[in-house]
């Protein structure tokens, strides 16, 4: 397998540290009650979005769930802007009409956040379809979930995805809990990837906390996709270090199970990654300062953001035609 | 002028609109030339000159053919996704009601939704149970999209046009015992606004308000009352959601008098919100209490005697609209 080109690696790296200290921060603001909003974790994720959201062109369509922070900060949502839909505030994506659960950003391809496991699989190849009719080159990506794969609009978004040979990748991030129910407990067979060779479609599964398995593999789904190819279902093995949402119970994690994850920790491995490059330690804290201080100043802005007007609960509910 | 059916009425409304905007594209089961052109004939031809990218015959995947209406939508294309039969909209309605109606509002302007969801209906014709409801309420009681349904052929070239056009969501229910009926051809480009009813006829003792197939009804029975020296005006509302309040509330306080007819279940039907809401409206000038017509509240029965005992009929609303206005 190739060495990741240099200046990808370090910027895998730049959002992955991204999407890390927003989870951080966000965990932070929760804790000392500044914030009180419904928040899913990424902890433990970071990796794989940011090599999904890396191996993209800025114009490709991404579709996500609401465990979505790390697909929308690594594509580069404006920071104040995600911040102030976080907080319910008129300066966020969506006026502070979606939320933490419904971030939309079109303007770097966020195109749907889902608050419903696996609705994201089949608008995401009608985003794909538009593209394969008027030829436009872009891909569209959708994540989800282990859970997702479970649900009947999978089954069907990746039958017609096939058949249309859409640009589409499909991207499975398996954390191995749908919701509370840990993946044994909700799928017998040992994986997701081979249900792929059930509709003729390619299917890979990969290590997502290693960089050099994650990004090569996302960069080749991406190019069979743009090739005309047809989808791809990417099936990137993670762990969900917290609960479902902030907040919520996973004492019944067993200890096997926690010892496993942090074994498997991406963002050390990422780390050791990058210095076996010879990125040095100091280079490697420069980016994560600057992160954070961005991330300080998106916080505040939001915070210090007016809140929506109330009428806005009459619009944008239909087109106003005069 | 030359005549057209309900179909071909929804044939050239869809055609025109596609010659004029590559974005305008169809998808559903069996729509293409290869299955026939669409169970109803709808679709019939519109493959061999568009391609089958833009005529698009999916799987039997009704959430599938929505999501894909929905992505394409907000990816700036005009899809018309069918929905076979309306029954069938319950497999897929976490796309149209999660999804589809709600893109606009949760992304603050930011992803309008422009499909037309086509969908087919009706009691009469012995599909029994499961082909056969008119759901329009589940649609009617969801901020951000139209309902439509036509009742000839002209407005059904003019609805279709201007659901096409339309910036959001439109479910447009066909019914099947419509399909034949002939108008006039308004010709090309003819569009009927959403939102807009039609007095479909003058009248001054009672408004009986409907939609679909049921204004055949009215119509003739207010014609049959004509005779008997009762004035029946007939409001063909043509957009269900959201209607035309407006035409509805200056008739009844017109007439003083209102029944809401439709082949739907009667209770938590449309015909339910429009009569509240002119109770609550037109208090001063009624004479008397808002009646409501509907299908009785059973599944749809097979057997023909029993299928024509649960749909409204013409001896019921001519029974009601002498109750109502005290001639019996």
């Amino acid at each position: 397998m190739a060495e990741i080109d240099r200046e990808k690696l370090l910027d895998i790296y730049t959002r992955t540290m991204k999407v890390n200290r927003t989870d951080e921060k966000f965990r932070e603001l929760l804790m000392q009650g500044k914030v009180a909003v419904m928040y899913y974790c990424v902890r433990g994720q970071e990796l794989v979005s940011a090599a999904a959201m890396a191996a993209l062109e800025p114009d490709d369509y991404v579709v996500c769930t609401y465990r979505g922070q790390g697909e929308q900060t690594a594509k580069g949502i404006p920071l104040e802007k995600w911040w102030g839909e976080c907080l319910g505030k008129a300066t966020g994506t969506c006026k502070g009409k979606g939320g933490t659960m419904h971030i939309t950003d079109p303007d770097t391809g966020i195109m749907v956040t889902t608050g419903v496991v696996g609705s994201g699989l089949p608008i995401a190849n009608g985003l794909a379809m538009a593209s394969q009719n008027n030829g436009d080159g872009r891909v569209t990506l959708v994540s989800f979930g282990d859970g997702a794969a479970n649900i009947g609009g999978f089954h069907e978004a990746m039958n017609m995805a096939q058949l249309y040979k859409l640009p589409v990748i499909f991207l499975c991030q398996n954390n191995r809990y749908g919701e509370h129910t840990a993946y044994a407990d909700h799928t017998d067979s040992p994986d997701i990837s081979s249900r792929a060779e059930g509709y003729g479609m390619k299917g890979v599964k990969v290590d997502g906390n290693n960089v050099n398995e994650i990004y090569p593999a996302m960069e080749d789904a991406v190019a069979h996709a743009r090739s005309g190819k047809g989808p791809v279902l990417v099936e990137a093995m993670c762990y969900r270090m917290m609960g479902h949402f902030f907040g919520s119970d996973f004492s019944y994690m067993p200890p096997e199970h926690l010892e496993e994850m942090q074994a498997e920790d991406p963002l050390p491995k990422l780390r050791a990654a990058m210095l076996e490059r010879q990125f040095t330690e100091e280079e490697l804290d420069a980016i994560v300062a600057r992160i954070d201080a961005d991330i300080e100043a998106a916080v505040q802005h939001a915070l210090d953001a007016p809140l929506p007007d109330t009428d806005e609960i009459y619009k944008d509910v239909l087109e106003e035609v005069n | 002028m030359a005549e057209i059916t309900m179909t071909e009425a929804l044939n050239k409304a869809i055609d025109e609109a596609m010659a004029e905007d590559d974005g305008v594209f169809c998808l559903g089961e069996d729509v293409s030339a290869k299955q026939g052109g669409g169970v109803f004939k709808v679709t019939s031809g519109l493959s061999e000159k568009y391609g089958e990218h833009r005529i698009r015959a999916t799987p039997i995947s009704e959430t599938a053919i929505i999501g894909a209406a929905v992505g394409a939508a907000l990816a700036g294309q005009r899809p018309i996704a069918e929905i076979m039969l309306m029954n069938f909209v319950g497999v897929c309605m976490d796309q149209i009601v999660n999804h589809a109606a709600k893109l606009r509002f949760m992304s603050g302007g930011q992803t309008p939704c422009p499909i037309v969801i086509r969908t087919t209906t009706g009691v009469g014709v012995g599909f029994g149970g499961q082909h056969s409801d008119m759901l329009e309420a589940w649609f009617a009681h969801v901020a951000g999209m139209h309902v439509v349904t036509p009742s000839n052929a002209a407005d059904a070239r003019g609805l279709m046009r201007a659901a096409i056009d339309a910036n959001d969501p439109v479910v447009f229910i066909e019914n099947i015992l419509c399909y034949g009926l002939k108008s006039e051809d308004p010709g090309p480009g003819y569009r009927v606004p959403l939102g807009k009813a039609a007095v479909a006829t003058e009248g001054s003792d009672i408004s009986l308000i409907t939609y679909g197939r049921t204004v055949l009804d009215a119509l003739e029975v207010a014609g049959e009352l004509e005779k008997e020296g009762i004035s029946v005006e007939v409001i063909d509302l043509r957009t269900i959601a959201p209607y035309d309040e407006a035409t509805v509330l200056a008739s009844v306080n017109k007439t003083g008098r209102a029944i809401t007819l439709h082949e739907a279940v009667r209770p938590f039907g449309v015909g339910a919100e429009i009569a509240a809401n002119i109770q609550e409206k037109c208090w001063d000038t009624l004479k008397g209490p808002v009646r409501r017509i509907g299908g009785t509240f059973a599944p749809v029965p097979f057997a023909t005697h029993l299928e024509q005992a649960w749909i409204p009929n013409k001896g019921e609303i001519v029974d009601q609209i002498k109750a109502s206005v005290g001639k019996t």
